[in-house]
């Protein structure tokens, strides 16, 4: 088995994923239910400076993409938390070529999520004012993170011991983007918040991303989301190399 | 290697956290026979079959699988053979054929050759009406045959089948125990672990009994039943004063006893001349033995003497407690 793609573990991982009825409500349905609560229950308490759906739509890209990966832990534990673990390794099938798999159905799942923000946001009035290379660059760094995200979430399902705590620890992850500008400015947060806010990796995504789609200047914080995205996936790989051998051993 | 032998294995030893599972174990399999290990729970049979399918490695000892160290050429004995489970390696949310043309995708069929091999197996294992509904809807039965049909994908020449029939039917179990029979015709090896005599007795050309991580007997069916004398003579005394006299005559001839049912099992040839003999021996006058019966010998029989259930030195308790019983 050649040790990165596999086709028909990329299939199946495409099955369950489509399967999972859990897994497609949160990918289909909470996209609209937070664009809509976002904007139209906390929007109008919220000021920011510039109209609420036109600086929340990054906030909800990300919030989304963190439950979607969550499916993405679930699934990888619950896959080696059955018997079908050691079929496919008695098969010579290595778990990279697994899990891999794995990460691909999560991106292209995460990826029609953020499609989905994005049109609800259009139908509720979001205006961005972002040229071609402008969006060019925010999907770039959208979906490098979704990438590294997939990732995290398939070493979280490979670390937990059952699918229930993937699903816990997932579910913890998920709340990182809330203390970040997702959803206020950071400078209304108390400084503690404000440091963590300032200086964790969903801040540079956001920011980069609501820069390009206004259309304003991006400045160093692609730079810091390119690289964080970079060193969650080679972290994340790494560790699920080392986790996975160990756990499988 | 000698013989042709498709599994050998010398020494093997293992330890969870401490405990010796594994005691030194060393088996021999020829080509295309049905093994049966034979244990109670917790006898390790597991860990055999995870090390000789490459899924563990054994801390001491050397085994090698359809001719390659499972340890130095675990891929190469990857290739060669299928491991099926206690627990289903199927995907619920796959449909039956789906999960099969995987497991050949998976062994480098080409898709048109997966296909018709789902089909193939999907056939042989009675599966064809529920090919193309989702596993989740199966019965255990059928899952189990699906399991196992999935392991037979990539034609191995080594299937290993830890506890094929158990939580089963019976009649599933008749099906699967059908399986294995014409598995074994096909020519592949069958390495297989079970509680259940009857099972091994049923499908297995050589049976070793493992207790506390070492084999303790090993033989065809018939060589273990001989072992405990070939027959069985069920007595059954007229008295409690009766069965402590025959069980003190017996000594360790007595395999099996209920002091509270004045039953004994004692161990001996089916010939009317030993019989009688035994007669002679034990009950001279006639009066002590109430009923008899003469059967031949169970695998369980073999098994209760092996793995502790053998009674050494049956002692009756002595007259004077038997009145504060």
């Amino acid at each position: 088995m050649s040790d990165y793609a596999s086709p028909p573990l990329v299939v199946r991982a495409f099955r369950l994923a489509l399967r999972n009825v859990d897994g497609m409500m949160t990918a289909l349905i909470l996209p609209v239910i937070l664009m809509l609560m976002f904007v139209y229950l906390f929007g109008g308490a919220i000021t920011t400076g510039t109209r609420y759906v036109d600086y929340v739509v990054p906030g909800v890209l990300l919030v989304c993409i963190g439950f979607g990966s969550g499916t993405t832990a679930v699934t990888v534990a619950n896959d080696l938390a059955g018997g079908i673990i050691d079929r496919f390794r008695s098969m010579d099938v290595r778990g990279e070529a697994l899990i891999s798999g794995h990460v691909v159905a999560s991106v292209a799942r995460n990826l029609v999520s953020a499609a989905l923000v994005i049109a609800v946001a259009f139908a509720i009035g979001f205006h961005p004012h972002a040229d071609p290379g402008h969006w060019l660059m925010a999907a770039g760094i959208l979906g490098l993170f979704v990438l590294a995200l997939s990732w995290l979430a398939a070493a979280i399902g490979i670390v937990a011991r059952s699918p229930e705590a993937a699903q816990g620890i997932a579910f913890l992850v998920s709340f990182v983007p809330y203390v970040s500008s997702a959803f206020v400015p950071v400078r209304t947060m108390p400084a503690a918040l404000r440091t963590v806010a300032n200086n964790q990796p969903a801040t540079a995504v956001i920011d980069t991303i609501r820069a390009s789609l206004s259309g304003g200047h991006v400045g160093a914080d692609a730079w810091h989301a390119v690289v964080w995205s970079l060193a969650i996936i080679v972290v994340s790989i790494a560790l699920s190399g080392v986790l996975f051998r160990r756990r499988a051993g | 290697m000698n013989e042709n032998l498709e599994i050998q294995a010398d020494g093997l030893t293992k330890s969870y956290g401490g405990v010796r599972v594994l005691n030194g174990v060393g088996l021999r399999v020829p080509a295309g026979t049905v093994f049966a290990l034979l244990g109670p729970n917790g006898a390790g049979k597991t860990t055999i079959v995870r090390i000789l399918a490459t899924l563990t490695a054994p801390e001491g000892g050397t085994a090698r699988v359809a001719g390659h160290d499972v340890v130095a050429e675990c891929g190469a004995v990857r290739r060669r053979i299928s491991l099926t489970g206690q627990y289903a390696a199927i995907d619920e949310l796959q449909t039956g054929r789906e999960n099969l043309e995987m497991m050949g995708r998976l062994r480098r069929l080409r898709k048109r050759a997966a296909r018709a091999r789902a089909t193939e197996l999907l056939e042989r294992f009675d599966l064809t009406e529920a090919a193309d509904r989702r596993v989740s809807g199966y019965s255990g039965g059928m899952r189990r045959r699906l399991d196992l049909a999935a392991g037979l994908v990539g034609t191995p020449k080594v299937i290993f089948l830890d506890e094929p029939t158990t939580a089963l039917d019976p009649r599933s179990r008749q099906a699967m125990w059908d399986v294995v029979t014409d598995m074994a015709d096909s020519g592949v090896t069958v390495f297989l672990t079970t509680q259940y005599l009857d099972e091994a007795d049923r499908l297995a050309d050589t049976i070793a009994v493992l207790d506390r991580g070492r084999i303790v007997a090993e033989g065809s069916a018939r060589e273990l039943k001989q072992r405990v004398g070939g027959a069985r003579l069920d007595l059954q005394t007229t008295d409690v004063a009766a069965f402590d006299e025959v069980i003190w005559a017996l000594g360790d001839r007595a395999v099996q006893f209920d002091r509270a049912a004045l039953t004994l099992g004692v161990a001996t040839e089916d010939s009317a001349a030993r019989a009688r003999a035994l007669f002679d021996e034990i009950d001279p006058d006639g009066t002590l033995i109430a009923r008899f019966e003469l059967r031949t010998a169970s695998l369980d029989d073999v098994f209760l003497s092996l793995t502790g259930g053998h009674v050494h030195e049956p002692v009756p308790v002595p007259e004077s407690e038997i009145a504060h019983v």
